[in-house]
């Protein structure tokens, strides 16, 4: 039975971890969360499409990093201790959004814009990699055994808050910057996407302040006492036969799976409903933001059980789920976001013309807006961007954006997808930081349990949406052929971990 | 069941080197089809970072195949022995 300070100081502990991984999510994600915004300000505009997949790769480079600070954070972590290397990979993180949000667009600085940008990514990649593993092992390691699961999935949540909060403040953000919608947007597209970035110093100066008041993990400072820390714990990690078989378990068996199920569950689902199904942007972010919030307790409860049932079959149950369910939920998003079945109800169609003058030049910006509702709803709206010459003549460069805003009983059905497809992130997920801490020894933990975790969700995890896209363009008769990435990788996850995977929970960790 | 994951062992081995023959088939394809700096840039990044998770899937296949993942450790000082 734990004792009332106990649990008090369990809570103090999950409290301080949390938020300061909280924090280091969001920072993370609101650059994945603003690519668009951010391919056009650092990126060379030769069409949409490339300077997509530019940020996409930048994104990518910020998670293919993230094994690395695992190995160069882990090993502190091992050597130093799990409090002051979780609090360097906060300034870190910190101070590079703040700098990412202060550099001039490509149209200023040229091509040092976009390599200031990668170097910044990479840096906060490399913290993220350092992050995670000591905020589950110094929960884990304040934990009663039977309640680890329960106590580690507060850290579990965290990655899900963290991108609920950094949609949160983008879509606030983007609809204050003036009072009428259409300004407000444009001024959000030129300078204001910086302010959440600039917003993350508020954040990370807070989580400082109270993970300077916890103290060293009970365990590791025991051990430290003992003189029995590792001397070279990546040597461990990974030259030790007996550590790198479990190593190599914990990425093929598990964490290789989860990881392509969460950014399937969370991110690719943004950005299928935004470029397939043309979902608009404030609909897109509304949608995730409810799923997610319904979602997100079954990250504890999962957690919770995984305490009383075993890690495994959860973990296993949300890939299967996935593998069998992923192309029939993608399959109904595209059918509830069809208009091809439907007509137009010319009664309601309203099409507007805006032309503003753009000072000092001797052309104006013309858009063209056409609002159609169809009779099952949906509303789409088609803006045609032109430039305008004084003599009235129209340059052949234009861009066309097409939008759609679906009809209530859409919107809650798309909520309901999405929600579908967090659930098996929870059910994947939330046991997964206390099955790592668990199978590997406390000298070594943090290093150990990093790598496996940050190359499953980093690697195979973080290039979801890059791949995605990327068959999307290579094979473009299916709509759904981004899925078979996460399909494939999921099942050969569920395969292995099925066979070779232990449900035994390992109830001692201080060895 | 020890024969079974054994075998398997055996089978990931295989998987491994054809995944990643058929990754390095579709990337010569791609930038032979758009030799842009994008489309080199984008293979070359799979094509080095599944390079060692190739091997370590190799490793991961070897080992099973000798039987390591035939009893899984429950304590430290199974692992560390």
């Amino acid at each position: 039975m734990e004792s009332p300070a106990g649990k008090k100081q369990i809570r103090k502990v999950i409290f301080a971890s949390s938020v300061g991984t909280l924090i280091e999510w969001y920072d993370f994600y609101i650059f994945g969360s603003l690519a668009p915004i951010i391919a056009l300000q650092f990126f060379p505009k030769t069409n949409p499409t490339a300077a997509l997949l530019s940020t996409l790769a930048t994104f990518a480079a910020g998670f293919i990093v993230r094994p690395f600070g695992a190995l160069v954070f882990g090993r502190l972590g091992d050597k130093v201790g799990r409090k002051y290397t979780f609090l360097l990979t906060l300034v870190l993180m910190g101070g590079s959004t703040f700098a990412i949000g202060l550099i001039p667009g490509y149209e200023k600085i040229g091509f040092v814009a976009p390599l200031l940008v990668l170097l910044l990514r990479l840096i906060q990649g490399l913290a993220l990699g350092g992050e995670y593993g000591g905020a589950a092992t110094y929960v884990a390691e304040h934990s009663p055994d039977s309640k680890r699961g329960f106590y580690t999935s507060w850290i579990q949540t965290t990655a899900t808050l963290g991108l609920l909060l950094s949609l949160g403040i983008i879509l606030i953000t983007r609809q204050s910057m003036a009072p009428n919608s259409v300004d407000s947007i444009r001024i959000f597209e030129d300078w204001g996407w910086r302010i959440p970035f600039w917003f993350s110093v508020v954040l990370v100066g807070m989580s400082i302040y109270i993970r300077l008041k916890m103290h060293e993990s009970p365990v590791f400072s025991k051990l430290k006492a003992e003189g029995k820390t590792s001397i070279n714990p990546i040597k461990e990690s990974l030259m030790h036969r007996g550590n790198l078989k479990m190593v190599l378990l914990a990425l093929f068996g598990a964490t290789m799976g989860q990881g392509v199920v969460w950014y399937t569950g969370q991110f690719y689902a943004q950005t299928f409903l935004e470029n397939v199904c043309k979902v608009d942007f404030s609909q897109t972010r509304t949608i995730m933001i409810w799923a997610i919030i319904f979602a997100t307790p079954l990250f504890i409860f999962f957690g919770n059980l995984s305490d009383k049932v075993g890690r495994k079959w959860i973990i296993m149950s949300g890939l299967l789920l996935a593998v069998v369910l992923y192309r029939p939920i993608y399959h109904q998003m595209v059918n509830l976001t069809s208009t091809t079945e439907s007509v137009v109800d010319t009664g309601l169609t309203k099409i507007e013309r805006i032309i503003t003058p753009v000072s000092g030049k001797g052309y104006g910006l013309q858009t063209t807006s056409t609002l159609q509702t169809f009779t099952n709803g949906i509303i789409e709206k088609k803006v045609h961007m032109d430039t305008l010459l004084n003599d009235g003549s129209e340059k052949p460069q234009v861009t066309d954006r097409v939008s759609k805003q679906l009809p209530t009983d859409r919107y809650w059905m798309m909520i309901g997808l999405i929600f579908i497809q967090i659930l098996f992130v929870t059910m994947s997920y939330g046991p997964i930081a206390a099955f790592l801490v668990e199978i590997f020894p406390t000298k070594i933990r943090y290093t150990s349990m990093s790598l496996p975790y940050h190359l499953g969700n980093g690697v195979f995890g973080g290039l979801t949406p890059f791949i995605a896209v990327l068959l999307g363009t290579m094979y473009t008769g299916d709509l759904l052929v981004g899925l078979w990435y996460p399909i494939i990788v999921a099942g050969l996850c569920l395969v292995i971990g099925s066979i070779y995977l232990s449900n035994v929970v390992d109830k001692n960790i201080n060895d | 069941m020890n024969s079974f994951k054994r075998f398997m062992g055996l089978v990931w081995m295989v998987v491994g080197v054809v995944v990643y023959i058929i990754l390095l088939k579709t990337a010569i394809a791609q930038v032979s089809v758009k030799p842009m700096a994008d489309t080199i840039i984008q293979w070359s990044i799979f094509v080095i970072i599944f390079l060692p998770i190739t091997i370590g899937f190799l490793i991961f296949g070897w080992l099973a195949f000798n039987g390591a993942y035939d009893k899984l450790p429950i304590s430290s000082e199974e692992i560390e022995g």
